[in-house]
Formats: C-alpha cells, structure tokens, sequence
C-alpha cells in the first residue's frame, strides 16, 4: 500500500469564535473518491478550501503527497500548482476564450510550450464534448458546458488531486447530468476525488467512501452501501430522511 | 459550540513560526525602506549643485515671507474655484451623460448635442479653453452677466472637466450588467426610473476611484486661472519669486496643493470600503 496522497489530522478551522471544523480526519489514497455530504453550513466548502490552503487552518495537520503542508514555510503556489479544484459557480475567466481559460494555468505556471498546452487542452475539450467551443468566450456557453470547462480547466495541469465543491449546485436540474457524466468517468479512470456533493444517488453510486458532516465534524463516515442503507447516526437519519426521495 | 480546545503542540509552533516569518517581513521592509530612500537623499544631497538648489528652492526664510500671500491667494481663489465647480461638473457630466443614454426619440437633438459637446471640450487643452472664455467672452459683451475672468476661468473649467467627468459616468453606467435594467423593466419601473433608482446607483460606487482622480487634476488646474489675471495661489508664488529671485514659494504651493488631495483622497477610500462591508459580506 502506497502512502496516501492526502492525509487530514486534528483540523481545526474558526472564524472568531464560531468553530466551522473541529476534529477532522481524513485519508485519501490514490484511485479515493470522498464524497462529503452534509447540510449547508456543515463545513464541507471549508474543509476542501483548507485543503486547498486558500484558509488558515486553526489546528491540525494536512500533509499531501507526503509533505505537510500546513506548515506557514510551504510555497502555496507549488502545492496548489499539484491540486485541482473547481468550484459551484465555475469561475471561468470571462475576457479568456475556452481555450485560454484551460491552457492558462499549464503555460504559465508549469511552463508548458504553447503548442503542447493547446494540443492537450483539445484532447480535454474532446473527452467533454466541446470540442467545437474552443475559440468561445465561456459567457457563450450554458452553465453545465461552463463547468464542464472548468473541469477540464482543473484536469489540465494534472493534479495529483481533485477537489470539487458542489459543482452542480448552480446548475439547472437538466444540466446537472451532464457534468456529473464527466465525473464519472473520472472516477471510472481511478482519479483521486473529494467532492462536496448534494447528490446523494450520485455519491452513492461512484463514492469510495462518504462522509457525513455535521457541525463541523465529520459525524459518520463508511461505504455508500452502508452510509445510505444503514446510517448509524441520528442526525445522519434525518440528514438523509430529508435529503432522499421517500 | 462549546469544546475544551488546547492548542495541539504542532499548532504552538505553527504559531511560532508565523510569528518569526513575519518579523522576518517587517525586518526586511524595514532593512529595504531604509536602504532606498537612505540612497534616494545621499544621491539628491551630494550632488553638486545641492546647496545652490537648497537655497533657491527650500529656503527657510523665504518659504516664512512668501507664506501668508500664498495662502490668501490659494484659499481666495484655488480653493473656492475648485469648491464652486466640482459640484457644477458632477451636474453636467451626469447630465450629460444620461443624455448620451436616452433613447426616446424625441431626445435625438439633446444626445447629439451630448456628443458634440464631449467630443469638442475633451479634445481642447483645459489652458486655451480658460483662455479663450475668460478673453473672448467679455468681448461679446453680454447682458447680465458677470465679465470678470474670475467667472469665465470657472465656466471654462466646469466645461472642460463636465466632459471628461461625463465619460467617467457613461462608462459606469455602461458597466452595469443588462440583466439589472432587465430585472428592473421586469418590476415595471419606466426607463428613467430604471436609470435614477437601479442603474446611476449602482453605476457611481464603481467610478468613485476614477472621479477622484478628476477631482484631483481639477484641483491642480485651478492653478491656469493665473493666465487671465487671476491673483491664485500660483501667481502670488511666482509674484514672489520673480521679486526675489528665489524659488522657494512654488515649493509652497507645491506643497498647499498636495496637503489640499490627500483628505479627498483618505475619505474616499473609507468611503469606497464602507461600501464594500455593506454591500460585499465575506468576499475578499
């Protein structure tokens, strides 16, 4: 067994006085798909935001690929730079054409020749359908093309790890299927994923391992079988009573 | 939430390690402000022709003689110019500005007159436009009113800069997203109410930053009434100056001027993060 590519231990996250994490632990190894479920407010956004070093962490350890992290000496950019991330409202670069938007981080930040930067962002272009979109500007594009696009922005610079937040919140139910197709696929090819999710069959069915947040703390956490079939918790029993079509 | 957290050891050190880094940063920002401007001064003092400059241009005592007519000139004339036509421009540029935007077509003549307007006074050098008013028009001989250079230096300078400030307004205006006049048309609001209680709102917070800098230069360009006769700031400085030989009192009003923008320039920053406090919670 591999070391795992990210490990949490004894987070810690507040806001003044107001705790958003406490407690956390979590491992994920390569080929993990974590899903974190919760209600909204349950720390789920801030938990990946903290993983992704764009928050100051209280207390606790991060270490990703084996290094800590959380360690103030750690250049940011370096890490972030071997980390994936998109977010629920696609924050695409408006003035940047689709194929600018997925080649400006692997030109700029990684050094990749243009030609190489541009060959590869088609490829991904290609894997999500859009080929044809791009020399379009993103506001051209509906929200799920959007965010598909911000996916292949992430997969672009191939990042050891991918953290998406709610990425279909914002979407039209219509538009929802076809972003979550692409995940899919990703987790099918063994992409290491945590994902902040409120789509519940959808975690069910491609999660590794799902963890249930509340307060603050990751309450429950287990297979999807069992996590959705036999919660052990009570507050996970009326999270999901809530959340589950009847 | 109520839980017994103790700082892990890990943390302690965390914390410790911020500390030394950013005592390290105030080190370095110390170490580096000390060593440029150190440079700036040597080079400025050493230089040979320094004790000349210091007398000719940072006397004590001349800056002492030349103080009190400076300051009657700059407060009598600079600073009452400025305060009689900021607000006069801020009325014409939105004016004008909302003219470029009607669409009634009734309004035609008026939004080419806006155009006509903006594009003739943007284009003129702000010192032939005082010029050519404070000379030419009291040689029309007008009824009524004033013909003192005075009066004419302000109009030309609220025309000038209405001009320049107008564009500043319609490109605010134009920055505010479609989907605002649209929900605004949804709620049945007619357009002028649209543009009074949706769009110039929301359109004037975002060009506070570059009204100021208008505000400023004009600041600075009531110094060209001293062209037409006007006995400003500037003219008593350079009055001085050409009777004592001694540039020290253009340092003066250097310097009244500089004093005069950096409360504009303080109050409209608390002004502008006010706005985003209230407006923007938690986004950074």
């Amino acid at each position: 067994m591999s070391e795992p590519v990210l490990e949490v231990s004894n987070l810690r996250k507040s806001y003044g006085d107001r705790v958003v994490l406490a407690d956390i632990d979590l491992t994920v190894s390569r080929g993990d798909v974590i899903c974190l479920i919760g209600s909204s407010g349950s720390g789920k956004s801030t938990l990946l935001r903290c993983v992704n070093l764009l928050e100051e962490i209280d207390d606790g350890v991060i270490r990703f690929q084996g290094q800590e992290v959380s360690d103030p000496r750690v250049n940011r950019r370096e890490v972030r730079g071997r980390l994936g991330m998109v977010f629920q409202s696609y924050n695409l670069f408006p003035h940047l054409t689709v194929l600018d938007n997925i080649t400006l981080a692997p030109r700029k930040v990684h050094g990749v020749a243009r030609a190489k930067a541009e060959t590869r962002a088609r490829e991904l272009l290609e894997r999500i359908g859009l080929a044809e979109k791009a020399t379009a500007h993103p506001d051209r594009l509906s929200g799920g093309q959007q965010q598909r696009v911000a996916l292949a922005r992430a997969l672009a610079t191939e990042p050891a790890l991918l953290l998406l937040d709610e990425i279909t919140a914002a979407l039209d139910p219509e538009l929802v299927g076809e972003v979550l197709a692409i995940v899919r696929d990703l987790a099918a090819d063994g992409t290491t994923m945590v994902l902040a999710t409120h789509e519940m069959s959808f975690a069910r069915d491609i999660a590794t391992q799902v963890c249930f947040l509340d307060g603050g703390r990751i309450l429950e956490r287990g297979e999807p079988e069992r996590i959705f079939t036999a919660p052990e918790e009570e507050r996970t029993r009326q999270f999901l009573r809530r959340v589950l079509p009847a | 939430m109520t839980d017994l957290w103790q700082p892990s050891a890990r943390e302690l050190e965390r914390q410790e390690t911020r500390r030394s880094m950013s005592r390290r940063s105030l080190l370095i920002a110390t170490v580096a402000v000390v060593v440029f401007f150190g440079a700036v001064i040597l080079a400025v003092v050493s230089s040979p022709g320094w004790p000349n400059v210091r007398n000719t241009f940072f006397s004590v005592e001349h800056a002492k003689a030349s103080f009190p007519e400076i300051w009657k000139g700059f407060w009598r004339y600079n600073v009452i110019i400025f305060l009689i036509a900021e607000p006069l421009i801020l009325v014409l540029a939105l004016a004008v500005a909302l003219a470029r935007q009607a669409r009634a077509p009734w309004l035609t003549p008026i939004r080419i007159i806006a155009v006509v307007y903006t594009d003739l006074f943007r284009g003129i050098p702000t010192l032939l436009l005082v010029m050519l008013f404070a000379f030419g028009m009291p040689a029309l001989q007008l009824r009524g009113v004033p013909n003192s250079g005075l009066f004419w230096s302000i109009v030309a300078l609220v025309l000038s800069y209405g001009a320049y400030v107008a564009e500043v307004f319609r490109s605010g205006i134009e920055s505010i997203h479609p989907s605002q006049v649209t929900s605004a048309e949804a709620l049945g609001l007619s357009r002028g109410q649209t543009m009074r209680h949706v769009v110039v709102p929301q359109a004037v917070r975002r060009v506070v930053p570059p009204l100021l800098n208008d505000f400023v230069s004009l600041q600075k360009d009531t110094a060209l009434v001293f062209v037409v006769g006007v006995l400003d700031g500037v003219w008593a400085a350079q009055d001085y100056g050409n009777y004592n030989f001694n540039y020290t009192p253009m340092v003066v009003v250097a310097a009244f001027f500089v004093v005069l923008t950096i409360p504009l320039a303080r109050l409209t920053d608390w002004l502008q993060r006010r706005m985003a406090e209230r407006e923007r919670a938690g986004a950074r």
